[in-house]
């Protein structure tokens, strides 16, 4: 099970966070925050990108300055989850058209609803791209 | 002034120099959009919404929006109510009263004709709901399973789980739906459908069986998947579906796990799986792992399990790090389902050693050891040796225990095993477990045919380098026990070199490390230890002068240990006639029964070789507090430390004995006073490895286990508190014995009663001193020592019962009192008339309280006096 999405920057500030039952204090969890940035940060290149933290696994991706972590339990697919932050970031690019650290600062609820198509309570509902976007891009035609 | 739009309250906070100025501006914001929430201003609601969460995100307390999140669900605007549930996730969890109030527009919302908003309402549920809820909208989610959107049915698949982990009676509601999305042909639906049986199966093994029926259905999916190109509908990065395919091996793998007959099923398509998927990218690899795993957890053919660790072996060589670190922890989890297999790909693992990465070399490090066994033992000990000299020093502690232990379990030989030691001492001495260095001394002190060797390779080693403590510690201790060996075997070569060993040097040497930077408490004591041994050991008169002057010099050592110790070992001068008995080399200890599991020895305590001698210990000390404290009775003292000391002839004993106002006697006590000074439980537990002075004397080495120790210690002294006489020469020739208690010595002086244990319980211990009536041979009158020894309470109200076979007769006095504290003691006289002369049974019934609450009522029978006492 998926545990949590989190995008931090380099300055370790978090852009975006989503959690399943995880159930944290607000300060708890900006503690735990600025701790997984740090273990992000501090491995090299040469470090694999998927490691144990608390009770849970991390894995990260970074692209530019900002960190895609997924924490989650050790049954999962260690691999497939670094498949599945890759598949979300693409999907993030394709919706806002090369996707930036402030397009996910502005438009945070937009990056919750897509996540929503991918992911509902930790387990992953859909990852084909166009089946992700279709219905955000109707919700959106809805909302307006 | 609070900012309008959220857009505005991103730029206000990312203006913000500190974070004081970020949390002022929070808090204003917050209090503004309270003021809007009682306020009841419906148009700056979804703004407000928005921005609550933002702040949510950043840590700081948002809940006092929740109830706004459930007027926006209650809005007729789309974009209101999937901001309003979007709400609700992130800011309600289950435990919330609040929650009950959202059961109503779920209900509703799904129903809904718009199919966004029944997915919106399905999320919501399946991510919060509670078990109330789950109760209530369980009919929903099941009409929703067999709705005809595709959209609606994948949700509501993922809902149903959460549903069924939160009220797992209500999983047969959806057994039949569950069943029959399987044929599903949309890959969304399958792919959800397919985590929900999986959970099924996790919760309930009955349902085990309903779906191992659809096997064949799953190896046609993973199948088609497998041969499918490419198809815009369901790629993911290049592959066809990959998480799809992870999902079904995964429930296989689950369906095949001990049942043959569908595991025989999925042979085929595994190794079509294995064999096909495309290995240059991780995507492909993500796959291959989880086949990996599905084949060695069910009962698949030897070939395939072959070909699976085939693949991780593969992984090993992939460039990638992440690969690499899960063969890795993949290949630690099945290295003790197939063994050899892995053992091929040992090299490879050994080269991850050297990985840039810590995280793989700490895997392939525990691979490592668990690949060792009796014929690779000296390979697999090499390189790890190699890379112990590069290790990280985290590393460097598990290293050295485990190469040890592996040394211990797999050594083809000692001289191999006693090297292999000595090469992690000289690599990694500071790094070295206590137990491990224990460990090491009995194995060379029961290695008697290679002491010679040992001693010049120490010798040689600690030559070389004093700083490495453990080196230091192993090697000074060696030196001492063995010093003549070393000095009669004269020169030796080392590494082609020949080395000169006479006595001076050994002095020398000892005298630099006590000089040197290194020292540090325990060396010293160590080193002032076997400098005393050695004094024995060695022949020139100017040489012992010598070390009698180190020794002096420490008699005003600010250590309060180390001077005690320089001080009665230079006393010990005064007396040449004991002083070689004093200092004989300590018997060969017995090896423990698990030398391979250090920490296990540790809890067991005195159960082995090892335990004895602390015992023994335990015995002379506690003995002596008592003796020093009680009485005059010096000679008996004296000849228990005589004994203890000398471990070895009797007579000097008698020599000892007469001299009751002798100087020797105050020495004696000197000595005696010593370890009461520091009954410290933290004696060495692995004796063996120390001469009994050195434990008299109690070493307070850092132990890691210091608690277990005194637990076991303690245990041990204090049985033998009120054992008055217990001889300890006994205990040490009993090595091995537990049965300390037992184990007496005739005693010294006539009067001097014996003392037998008739009761040890609970901490509780009951001891009968024997002794003749002067008057009337036929009564035998027996002191009774009640000892609260660790009930961990007073003993209160104590009945203490007696019986005697009618051929004899009972007669008691009260007890001195009811009442005992902790390590207090409390005696009772009893008289047995014994006419017939026949053994003296007692049955005992023992009744207390202890001020903790509990109540004890207990029986014994005791007949063990010997017959002088009939």
């Amino acid at each position: 099970m998926l545990r949590f999405f989190l995008f931090i920057n380099k300055q370790g500030q978090t852009r975006f966070s989503r959690y399943y039952n995880v159930q944290l204090q607000p300060e708890e969890r900006v503690l735990m925050e600025a701790d997984i940035s740090r273990k992000c940060l501090k491995r090299g290149d040469s470090q694999c990108s998927i490691f144990e933290f608390r009770e849970y696994k991390l894995a990260f991706r970074r692209y530019a300055s900002l960190f895609f972590v997924i924490g989650f339990d050790e049954e999962e697919n260690h691999l497939a989850i670094l498949e599945l932050v890759h598949a979300y970031v693409e999907i993030l690019n394709a919706y806002f058209d090369n996707v930036c650290e402030l397009d996910i600062m502005f438009n945070i609820e937009k990056v919750h609803v897509i996540l929503e198509e991918m992911v509902l309570n930790g387990r992953i509902v859909e990852t084909n791209k166009n089946n992700v976007l279709a219905p955000v891009l109707e919700m959106d035609k809805t909302s307006k | 002034m609070p900012y309008y739009r959220l857009k505005d309250l991103i730029k206000a906070i990312r203006a913000c120099k500190t974070a004081a100025d970020e949390r002022a501006v929070i808090q204003k914001e917050s209090a503004a959009i309270r003021t809007s929430f009682k306020e009841e201003n419906n148009d700056a609601r979804h703004s407000n919404v928005a921005k609550l969460l933002y702040i949510h995100m950043l840590g700081y307390p948002a809940h006092f929006g929740q109830i706004e999140c459930l007027k926006l669900v209650a809005s007729n605007r789309f974009a209101d109510k999937r901001l309003g549930y979007l709400g609700i996730m992130l800011l309600l969890d289950e435990n919330q009263e609040v929650l009950t109030l959202v059961t109503n527009s779920l209900k509703n919302d799904m129903n809904h004709s718009n199919m966004y908003i029944v997915g919106l309402a399905l999320c919501t549920l399946g991510n919060i709901s509670s078990p109330e809820m789950a109760r209530d909208l369980c009919a929903e989610v099941e009409k929703l399973l067999g709705s005809s959107n595709v959209y609606i049915r994948k949700k509501a698949a993922l809902c149903a789980m959460r549903i069924i982990r939160k009220v797992p009676e209500l999983q047969e509601n959806f057994l039949s739906k569950a069943k029959s999305l399987l044929s599903d042909r949309n890959h969304g639906v399958l792919l959800t459908a397919t985590t929900l049986i999986t959970e099924m199966c996790h919760r309930n093994p009955d349902t085990l069986v309903t779906f191992r029926k659809a096997v064949p259905l799953l190896v046609r999916h993973l199948k088609s998947l497998v041969s499918a190109g490419f198809s815009p509908e369901h790629d993911v990065t290049g592959v066809t579906d990959p998480f799809l395919q992870v999902k079904i091996l995964r429930l296989m793998r689950i369906l095949g796990k001990g049942d043959a007959e569908a595991s025989e099923a999925m042979n085929d398509i595994l190794a079509q799986v294995a064999t096909n998927t495309e290995s240059s990218k991780n995507v492909g690899n993500s796959i291959l792992y989880e086949t990996v795993l599905t084949i060695m957890e069910i009962q698949s053919e030897s070939g395939l399990r072959v070909l699976a660790i085939n693949i991780l072996g593969k992984f090993l060589t992939n460039r990638d790090n992440n690969i690499r670190y899960v063969a890795l922890t993949t290949l630690n989890k099945t290295v003790s389902i197939d063994t050899n297999a892995v053992q091929r790909h040992r090299n490879i693992i050994l080269d991850c050693l050297r990985d840039g990465d810590i995280s793989i070399r700490r895997r392939a490090l525990e691979l490592s050891f668990a690949l060792i066994n009796e014929t690779n033992v000296r390979v697999l000990t090499r390189e790890l040796l190699a890379f112990l000299e590069v290790a990280d020093n985290e590393f460097k502690q598990g290293m050295t225990t485990k190469i040890c232990l592996a040394a211990d379990r797999f050594a083809p030989n000692k001289r191999w095993h006693i090297d292999t030691v000595l090469r992690v001492l000289k690599l990694a001495g500071n790094y070295v477990r206590e137990e491990i260095l224990s460990n090491f001394i009995r194995l060379i002190a029961q290695t008697k045919d290679l002491n010679a060797y040992t001693v010049q390779k120490l010798y040689a080693a600690l030559k070389a380098d004093i700083s490495q403590e453990s080196l230091t510690l192993a090697s000074v201790w060696v030196i001492g026990e063995y010093g003549d060996i070393l000095i009669k075997g004269g020169s030796f070569e080392e590494e082609e070199l020949v080395k000169e060993v006479t006595e001076p040097d050994v002095v020398d040497l000892f005298e630099s490390i006590l000089a040197g930077p290194y020292a540090n408490q325990v060396t010293r004591e160590y080193v002032l230890t076997a400098l005393m041994k050695l004094t024995s050991r060695f022949t020139s008169t100017p040489v012992i002068q010598r070390i009698q002057a180190i020794l002096e010099r420490y008699n005003t050592s600010i250590e309060v240990e180390i001077q005690q110790r320089a001080i009665e070992y230079t006393n010990l001068f005064k007396f040449d006639n004991i002083r070689p008995a004093v200092l004989e080399r300590i018997p060969i200890p017995e090896s423990k029964e698990e030398t391979s599991r250090p920490t296990d020895d540790f809890s067991s305590g005195g159960g082995g070789g090892g335990g004895s001698l602390l015992d023994l210990d335990g015995d002379s000390i506690a003995t002596d507090v008592k003796k020093v404290n009680a009485s005059e009775n010096s000679q008996n003292t004296v000849d228990i430390l005589a004994t203890i000391f000398g471990s070895g002839p009797s007579d000097t004993t008698d020599n000892l004995t007469p001299s009751r106002s002798n100087p020797k006697d105050d020495i004696m006590s000197l000595f005696n006073t010593g370890p009461t000074t520091t009954t410290s439980p933290n004696l060495i537990e692995n004796t063996p490895s120390a001469n009994p002075l050195d434990d008299l004397i109690t070493t307070s080495l850092p132990s890691t286990n210091e608690n277990l120790l005194g637990l076991s210690s303690i245990k041990q002294i204090a049985p033998s508190q009120n054992t008055q006489t217990v001889n300890p020469l006994d205990s040490l020739m009993d090595l091995g014995s537990t049965k300390l208690s037992t184990a007496i010595s005739p005693p010294t002086e006539t009067n001097a009663p014996e003392q037998f244990v008739a009761y040890n319980k609970n901490g509780f211990k009951i001891g009968l001193s024997p002794f003749k009536d002067q008057n009337n041979p036929n009564i035998l009158n027996i002191n009774v020592t009640f000892h609260n020894v660790g009930v961990g309470s007073d003993v209160q109200n104590l009945l203490f019962q007696a019986a005697v076979p009618k051929t004899q007769r009972l007669q008691m006095q009260p007890p001195s009192s009811t009442t005992i504290a902790p390590g207090a003691i409390v005696t009772q006289t009893i008289r047995v008339a014994n006419p017939q002369r026949v053994n003296v049974r007692l049955k005992l019934r023992i009744v207390y309280d202890t001020s903790a609450g509990g109540k004890v009522d207990d029986i014994a029978e005791f007949s063990g006096f010997p017959q002088d006492f009939w």
